[in-house]
């Protein structure tokens, strides 16, 4: 048995188990012993923090999806069957809404994370890309699941952001057709969103499989923005980051808890309240509010071909990011130019977001192209030549050497000797 | 204070810490924390609260001639309501516990409410192999013994709905019913 991998578990079942598959070698490995760097801040637990919503999110669906029914005539009902009837049904409804919710805050943070640390730099550039690839899977499946409860704005958005598609020449019109499975939103379109917002979450898992296999190949980012020179610039994974992630989580579940037990429709829009009504249509449609900057946008031209073009346009300029920013600077801490300009373009975001939620005339125009403009020069023209122009500041030698001082910092001089532990007064 | 913090990470082998303390309590925690979040989980695919609302349904029994019978349907089953004559309940009395071939709850007192000698109410299904015995209509056979009679496998009941001939084992099952009136049952 010349190919069996040797375990080194003492435990029989689990030796046994890990010889032929080996699934407790490689959790090891990747969780347990995996180096990490030790100067990790609370922003790099988003992404754990992003995984455990994910999971939430399916496990919730799934007891949502035993009692819901993808029928024009009986979705709407079937909702609120679940909220009054099924037992915990409210409690299980209410976790999937305002999960959605909370999965967009924290994946905004975790991106926000890369921005300003360029994870995204090199040789990270598959990693980010496979992180936008989630982000927009994450946009399909929130989208799809907001049109299941067949309300109001459930129906309307739906119609509204399908009939996007018609801008484009020629096939426009055939591509909504297809989409829709008929003429209007109707139950054909409601129950292909079922089963593919079924569907999503798990293709979701397996692109998020390979974003960490990715993260695991280059190892992970930190926020001096500098190479792991050194054993000595890192942890274990396990205990150190499990235990830091688990104190996120439970941070996490208390922000979660509020909104689900005190303000669980905070976050939602009131018309969803009325079954849809095809012949009447809402006097403001606005979709969630972690579609309004992409909203703004759309809307902040005249010309509708070009504003969808310029929605998706937005998402796609993310893909090429790592190519756009010439800096060989990776963290923000060390760019005094682009620390400020990233959170110029937060700012730009933010305000995106709120233009989305008003009508599009008067100031909200004016705001929302401004805004607009400054999203897509921040990277089309800002980063690729503040690169270029931008002085950074000295980086340090390594993750250690500014904690622990010359002698015993590790680095690039040969025969650095080993660390001791700090020496308190 | 530097040789403090090497010392403690290896305590003598058997000794408790203060640290397998702190495991046993996170893990506690997580072991309470995962069946909080799962107990509602689960208990989301138990009856829902109409479900439950439509676990009992009430019969008025004016209708019911004597030696007549109807069909009600129960929690999904159906419920054979028979309106005795004096001589089907003779008849079911006078039958002895070891003549039957499901004694255990073959006395006929035990099988209807006291006072209410002539209702019958039993669970329609044969207890065979499932099917719905005949025997309300007039038009329908009973049997040798007066109450129902299988078409799928011939098995026959009596007037108090016990099984008097196979393959059936056991009797036409009891439901849970009260009298709300002489003319009102609730079954469940």
């Amino acid at each position: 048995m010349a190919g069996l991998h040797k375990s080194e578990f003492a435990n029989p079942v689990i030796n046994w188990i890990d010889t032929r598959l080996p699934i407790f070698t490689m959790m090891q490995k990747e969780y347990g012993v995996f180096p990490t760097p030790k100067n990790f801040n609370y922003l790099w637990n988003f992404g754990a923090l992003a995984l455990v919503i994910l999971m939430i999110m399916i496990a919730t669906g799934i007891f949502l999806a035993m009692n819901y029914q993808p029928n024009t005539d009986l979705a709407f009902n079937s909702v609120q069957h679940i909220m009054r009837d099924v037992n915990f049904g409210w409690l299980i409804r209410y976790a999937h809404q305002n999960g959605a919710s909370m999965f967009f805050i924290v994946t905004y943070v975790h991106i926000f994370r890369g921005l300003y640390y360029g994870s995204y730099k090199t040789p990270r550039e598959l990693l980010w890309m496979l992180g936008v690839v989630i982000l927009i899977l994450m946009m399909a499946t929130a989208f799809m699941g907001y049109v299941l409860p067949w309300g109001q704005m459930s129906y309307w958005g739906a119609t509204v952001i399908t009939n996007l598609f018609s801008a484009f020449p020629v096939v426009g019109p055939k591509i909504v057709t297809l989409l829709w499975g008929g003429f209007s939103v109707d139950q054909p379109t409601l129950n292909r969103f079922f089963a593919l917002h079924y569907l999503l979450p798990f293709v979701l898992v397996g692109v998020i499989f390979l974003h960490v296999a990715a993260l695991h190949i280059t190892g992970s980012n930190n926020p001096l923005g500098i190479d792991v020179k050194s054993p000595q610039d890192t942890l274990p994974f396990h205990p150190y980051y499990t235990v830091k992630d688990s104190v996120g989580v439970c941070a996490f579940m208390a922000f979660f808890a509020c909104f689900i037990f005190f303000f669980p429709n905070l976050l939602g829009d009131p018309n969803n309240f009325i079954p849809a009504n095809p012949l009447s249509t809402p006097a403001d449609i606005v979709p969630e509010w972690y579609f309004l900057p992409y909203y703004a946008i759309l809307r902040s031209v005249p010309n509708k071909l070009l504003g969808v073009c310029m929605m998706f346009g937005s998402l796609i300029v993310l893909f090429v990011l790592p190519w756009l920013d010439t800096s060989r600077v990776r963290s923000a801490r060390f760019r005094p130019v682009y620390k400020w300009l990233i959170w110029v373009w937060v700012a730009a975001f933010v305000v995106l977001g709120i233009c989305g939620a008003h009508k599009p005339e008067g100031i909200w125009v004016i705001l929302s192209r401004i805004a607009t403009l400054y999203y897509f020069a921040h990277f089309l023209v800002v980063l690729p030549i503040l690169g270029k122009l931008e002085r950074p500041l000295p980086l340090p030698e390594s993750i250690s050497q500014p904690v622990l001082g010359r002698r015993s910092g590790g680095g690039p001089l040969p025969g650095a000797a080993p660390a001791k532990p700090m020496e308190k007064a | 204070m530097a040789d403090s913090s090497a010392a403690a990470h290896h305590p003598a082998s058997g000794d408790v810490t203060k640290r397998d303390l702190l495991q046993l309590i996170a893990l506690s925690g997580a072991a309470i924390a995962a069946g909080a979040i799962a107990w509602p989980l689960i208990d989301s695919m138990n009856p829902s609260k109409d479900v439950l609302a439509l676990s009992s349904v009430e019969v008025d029994l004016t209708p019911i001639a004597e030696g007549q019978g109807i069909v009600v349907s129960w929690q999904g089953k159906p419920i054979f309501v028979r309106h005795r004559t004096a001589a089907e309940i003779k008849e079911a009395q006078d039958v002895k516990l070891s003549d039957l071939l499901d004694p255990h709850d073959g006395a006929d007192k035990e099988r209807v409410k006291a006072g209410h000698d002539q209702w019958l109410v039993v669970v329609g299904i044969c207890t065979h192999l499932g099917c719905i015995p005949l025997g309300n209509k007039p038009s329908d056979p009973r049997g040798e013994y007066g109450g129902w009679f299988c078409p799928c496998h011939g098995s026959q009941y009596d007037t108090s709905g016990r099984v008097r001939h196979g393959p059936a084992p056991l009797n036409l099952a009891l439901p849970p019913y009260a009298f709300e009136s002489d003319t009102k049952i609730k079954v469940g």
